[in-house]
């Protein structure tokens, strides 16, 4: 029992509700969403130092002990993930002050980035499976708003398919989470993991898992990313910046606790299922990413990218994917973030997203181009960077399973990658400037304080790598063996 | 019973996917909405229908109704109202604005 546990969600949703109240001092709003966040990650700094102290923390609401009442988990992996979505929120809100404007910030804009944090800490946490039906929801009812909010002609046309594809899956999820029910009789990820281990997982049960994936898949955009492009690049940057660095991730977290946890019985059948979708899912971003000369297609077709490589790695179930996929995951949330936010700035800059119409920024916007640049070569994986490292795991650990072909399109895709990103880089930084300071349609006022921040992140998760590895081996550890958990949510009620 | 309901769900269902694959807008809300009727059949239908009484220590019962799929129900139902209406709220908007309500229309890319 641990109080500390449900912090993560109880301060933004009371700090939002706050919010609501004072829809007119935009002051507060400002302070308290900042406020909010910077808190949470220190708090949860200190849940990762407990965890790390005493193992894995939980909290039984209302003294209900698990497997009858709620139950909150703080795992290492869980942990890590809300660390990172505050301070990749705290990012996106500084660069928010400065481009977001009056009207979406009189608006609700910031306690509906907050209960969307709500959402995603929510689902990180739990440690059941309803309850992460309802987090889900708390998320995505927020992520409708903040992606219609505005109301121009393309955010409407969007926002319905987005909401409609969100809606059928989350129906699909309640559909999943009751034949579930009625096969195990428990809801409580430990309990069930306890009793598909001793029934036995199959034909049935792998059925449901997979009806579970595709659930997943659809909030992730593994395979079933066909929604994605369009709804990413119709909200303003910062909106879709959070969306691509988080929304998909809770998808992706969803899938690993799932597949790690309660249905691993099987890993010839679901994981390798996993693996394939993430192969294609890879090729047909990268392709899509090559394929277009407008920067928010170019981006939202990363995004799909990154979600299959970070799968490549559970798909292979060995300790050294699983690692390769926590190391990119971390990185993939930053990093995603931060070429939002400068292919935003960019667009915000020369008022277009065609690529063709923009060159030769490097000569105004230095400072600009060279964290675009670090970026780019983050993204695809180069040393020293962030991404490097999860890339080379996961790599060998598709190769340690045999699933060759599954790393191969990896590294194939990653050169891919860093054609597309290299395309914007060499058509919007080099050349000829064809616009002076006075014809550009905005400034970069402000905006370069968090893309700063983000790209110090990611060159510190490089070359810093050695020293968040003790962590990582801790959440690993517990994704790879199961019953770590199933003691920590259970402990004497063990076996019933 | 169970099958009667299980045949039931599954009609809801099929009448559900057929207004969803329907041009209109509001075809498409009303297809979501049964759709979710369908699910919540479906929770109740798992858990059992009427095994015994209500599991209150007061009754003496010897066999219990499972309540829990009640509870998973009521909030599926709350969590389904606020999605339609948003849902309702928002393709009116989009309607008033874009000046259609077929999705045909609503597709955003040209040549296609």
């Amino acid at each position: 029992m641990n109080n500390l546990v449900i912090l993560p969600i109880i301060i933004p949703i009371i700090a939002g509700m706050i919010m609501v109240l004072f829809r007119k001092n935009i002051k507060l709003q400002r302070f308290l969403s900042v406020f909010s966040t910077l808190a949470i990650s220190v708090l949860t700094l200190l849940l990762i130092s407990q965890i790390h102290t005493k193992g894995i923390q939980t909290l039984h609401l209302g003294g209900w002990e698990a497997p009858f009442g709620v139950t909150l988990v703080a795992d290492m992996f869980s942990s890590i993930l809300i660390l990172v979505t505050s301070i990749v929120s705290l990012c996106c809100l500084l660069y928010a002050f400065h481009s977001i404007g009056k009207e979406r910030e009189a608006n609700y804009f910031y306690p509906l980035f907050l209960f969307l944090i709500t959402g995603v800490n929510g689902s990180f946490i739990t440690g059941d499976i309803f309850n992460l039906f309802v987090c889900f929801e708390v998320m995505l009812v927020s992520s409708y708003v903040l992606i219609s909010l505005g109301g121009t002609k393309i955010q409407l046309r969007e926002s319905i398919k987005y909401i409609l594809i969100n809606i059928i899956s989350s129906f699909l999820f309640l559909v999943a989470i009751a034949f579930l029910y009625a096969m195990t009789g428990t809801l409580n990820f430990a309990h069930l993991s306890i009793r598909v281990a001793e029934a036995g997982q199959d034909g049935l049960m792998t059925t449901v898992a997979i009806l579970f994936l595709i659930v997943f898949s659809l909030k992730a955009g593994l395979f079933l990313f066909y929604w994605l492009p369009g709804s990413y690049s119709a909200p303003p940057t910062v909106i879709s910046a959070i969306f691509a660095a988080l929304l998909t991730k809770v998808g992706i977290y969803a899938i690993i606790r799932v597949f790690t946890l309660v249905f691993y019985h099987e890993p010839e059948v679901t994981h390798l299922f996993i693996g394939i979708l993430a192969a294609v899912t890879m090729l047909l971003g990268a392709i899509g990413a090559v394929a277009f000369w407008d920067i928010k297609r170019i981006l939202t077709y990363n995004v799909i990218v990154g979600v299959g490589f970070i799968l490549a790695g559970v798909a292979s179930f060995t300790t050294e994917g699983m690692t390769g996929s926590l190391y990119y995951l971390i990185h993939d949330m930053i990093v995603k973030a931060l070429i939002f936010l400068l292919g935003g700035t960019i667009i915000h800059l020369t008022g277009t997203s065609k690529l063709r119409e923009i060159s030769g920024l490097i000569r105004l916007h230095p400072g600009l181009g060279w964290m675009f640049f670090i970026a780019a070569l983050s993204l695809s994986g180069i040393p020293p960077l962030s991404g490097f490292i999860g890339k080379i795991f996961i790599t060998e650990g598709t190769f340690e399973t045999g699933y060759f072909w599954l790393g191969g399109i990896g590294l194939i895709t990653s050169l891919m990658v860093l054609y597309s990103i290299m395309k914007i880089f060499m058509n919007g930084f080099w050349g000829y400037t064809d616009i002076t300071e006075e014809q550009e349609k905005g400034t970069t006022k402000g905006l370069l304080l968090p893309i700063g921040i983000l790209t110090i992140l990611t060159i510190t998760l490089g070359l810093g790598a050695e020293g968040i590895h003790d962590y990582v081996d801790i959440a690993v550890e517990g994704l790879m063996n199961p019953n770590l958990y199933i003691e920590a949510v259970l402990g004497g009620n063990l076996g019933q | 019973m169970e099958t009667l309901m299980s045949i039931l769900v599954g009609i809801l269902f099929a009448v559900g996917t057929y207004l969803i694959l329907m041009k209109t807008l509001l075809r498409i809300i009303l297809g979501t909405s049964i759709l979710g009727h369908g699910v919540n059949l479906l929770i109740i239908t798992m858990g059992g229908l009427k095994k015994g009484g209500p599991p209150l220590l007061g009754i003496k019962n010897l066999t219990y109704a499972d309540s829990l799929p009640q509870a998973l129900l009521l909030t599926a139902i709350v969590i389904n109202f606020a999605t339609t209406a948003l849902f309702l709220v928002l393709s009116y908007r989009a309607y008033k604005v874009l000046g259609t309500d077929d999705t045909e229309q609503l597709r955003g890319i040209k040549n296609e």
